[in-house]
């Protein structure tokens, strides 16, 4: 196995809007060059306005996800309140330092908004839990360079949550049909303060 | 210049291979290899220089035009002959508009597989001695003397780092002609040939449906829909199908479609039966 990140292949976005975030992934999951399924979630609801998607190896991404699940669950059992997307990312960095020897081949990316003040959060981290946390998007995946290409060109501040899905999704879509691992579909969640709207992208399956 | 070609063609070389009986009664054809037209490194043998370059452990690897799907197919009405156009560098993906079906004459195509360069190179160079040997002997190359002479060609450069897999598919005196020929010396006949990264799905949905006697209409339709099926799985190959057929008069271009379309109307072809399946 040369590169446990380009084994499966992916490629997840987050972006920042006016009073909201958007969260977005591909839908391959392959071996190598082989596309096995695609229809395979790589974006993981934490709570109703918190999610966490993953890059990486997609058996690593399933571990890390169902750990943090469980420790996010005991966290908002004890504490009676839902989790701060930045005590959610510093838990999330800690679970990966604590493989700081012997890593999950993962970085994921964080968007959500905050319980009570509703203000948007994005951030991402390498594979042993260095956060990046930003202000206008993140990009993480195997077609990361194409991701940030798109992504500098179409972004703008202060996106209404229209707006920000059709950025969001342009910057997808365009950037896998420049990569061969990721692709094949596309999942979007817009996170507004009242609701999450999640859509599917009519993409190309080649 | 013709002082030139007359030197190069009629002169008996050491090197030059006897076109048993494939040329044509009575006649006798060398290939003389080019030899001084490629520079190698001094002082070095090319084996041995480039041999670093091509291996997959290589940190300097060269990175060629190697995802690929090809596929030709012989029934009763001719050849078809269908391929993707994704060219790509690592994961990368260099163009989705890659042309991989190159037009040796009006009676012969060659398909593309391996490196881009040695393909269009080496069939460029089969359809100049085609045209010699239709000079020379005042009647058409069969396919099987064409894809010998592209054989000789690049198996003359055997080791020294070339690396393409090609379909030479034409109509000839015998009627439709498939040649697979590759970099290794190989070179074979058969009905159904498939090359490259995704040519395992296409060779599959062929062998599911594939007849001798299927109609041009049929044939066109597997064709298409092999090649879509292997741009959906194999990672490597995608864009565009191209799709060639050859007759008796010569090869035709059907038609030229985006997988994306493809993919999107064998979907509602598959919801309209099963709509259909649930009504029955």
């Amino acid at each position: 196995m040369a590169n446990p990140f380009e084994y499966n292949g992916s490629a997840v976005v987050g972006m920042i809007g006016s009073g909201c975030v958007a969260i977005a992934a591909d839908r391959r999951l392959g071996i190598q060059g082989q596309t096995i399924a695609t229809t395979f979630d790589k974006i993981y609801p934490m709570n109703e306005s918190l999610y966490i998607g993953f890059y990486g190896l997609a058996t690593d991404a399933l571990t890390v996800s169902s750990r943090l699940k469980y420790q996010l669950n005991l966290y908002q059992l004890r504490e009676n309140r839902q989790i701060k997307p930045k005590a959610f990312m510093h838990m999330t960095s800690n679970l990966l330092y604590s493989k700081r020897f012997g890593y999950y081949f993962v970085e994921p990316v964080i968007a959500g908004l905050d319980p009570v003040t509703k203000d948007p959060y994005i951030a991402t981290m390498d594979l042993i839990g260095c956060p990046m946390e930003t202000k206008d998007f993140v990009v993480v995946g195997t077609c990361s360079e194409q991701l940030y290409g798109m992504c500098e060109s179409l972004w703008k501040p202060d996106l209404e949550p229209e707006d920000l899905f059709e950025t969001i999704s342009q910057a997808l879509m365009n950037a896998v049909d420049r990569d061969a691992l990721s692709g094949w579909g596309a999942i979007v969640h817009v996170i507004e303060k009242d609701k999450v709207t999640t859509r599917t992208l009519k993409a190309r399956m080649d | 210049m013709a002082s030139v070609l007359a030197d190069k063609y009629c002169s008996k070389s050491l090197r030059g291979i006897l076109m048993d009986g494939e040329c044509g009664p009575g006649h006798e054809y060398n290939y003389q290899p080019l030899n001084n037209s490629f520079t190698v490194p001094p002082g070095i043998d090319p084996h041995h220089f480039v041999s670093p370059f091509m291996s997959d452990s290589s940190d300097c690897k060269i990175k060629f035009n190697h995802g690929t799907t090809t596929l030709a197919f012989k029934f009763q009405h001719g050849v078809i002959v269908a391929v993707d156009s994704r060219a790509t560098a690592g994961s990368y993906i260099a163009s989705q508009t890659v042309k991989k079906v190159i037009e040796i004459n009006p009676y012969l195509l060659g398909t593309m597989a391996g490196g881009a360069a040695d393909c269009a190179y080496w069939e460029r160079q089969l359809s100049f001695e085609c045209r010699i040997y239709e000079l020379r002997n005042k009647e058409r190359i069969s396919v099987a003397a064409a894809s010998k002479l592209l054989a000789n060609m690049v198996s003359y450069y055997k080791g020294y780092g070339l690396s393409m897999g090609t379909m030479i598919c034409g109509w000839d005196k015998k009627g439709p002609g498939i040649y697979y020929v590759d970099t290794d010396g190989n070179r074979f006949t058969n009905n159904i040939f498939s090359v490259g990264s995704g040519s395992t799905y296409a060779y599959g949905v062929i062998d599911s449906t594939y007849k001798w006697s299927m109609s041009i209409e049929e044939a066109r339709e597997l064709g298409k829909r092999a090649i879509y099926h292997a741009t959906y799985r194999d990672s490597y190959s995608g864009g565009v199908v191209n799709l060639y057929h050859v007759q008796e008069d010569g090869w035709t271009k059907v038609s030229q479609t985006d997988v994306k379309s493809l993919h999107y109307q064998y979907e509602e072809e598959k919801n309209k039966e099963i709509i259909n399946n649930e009504e029955l």
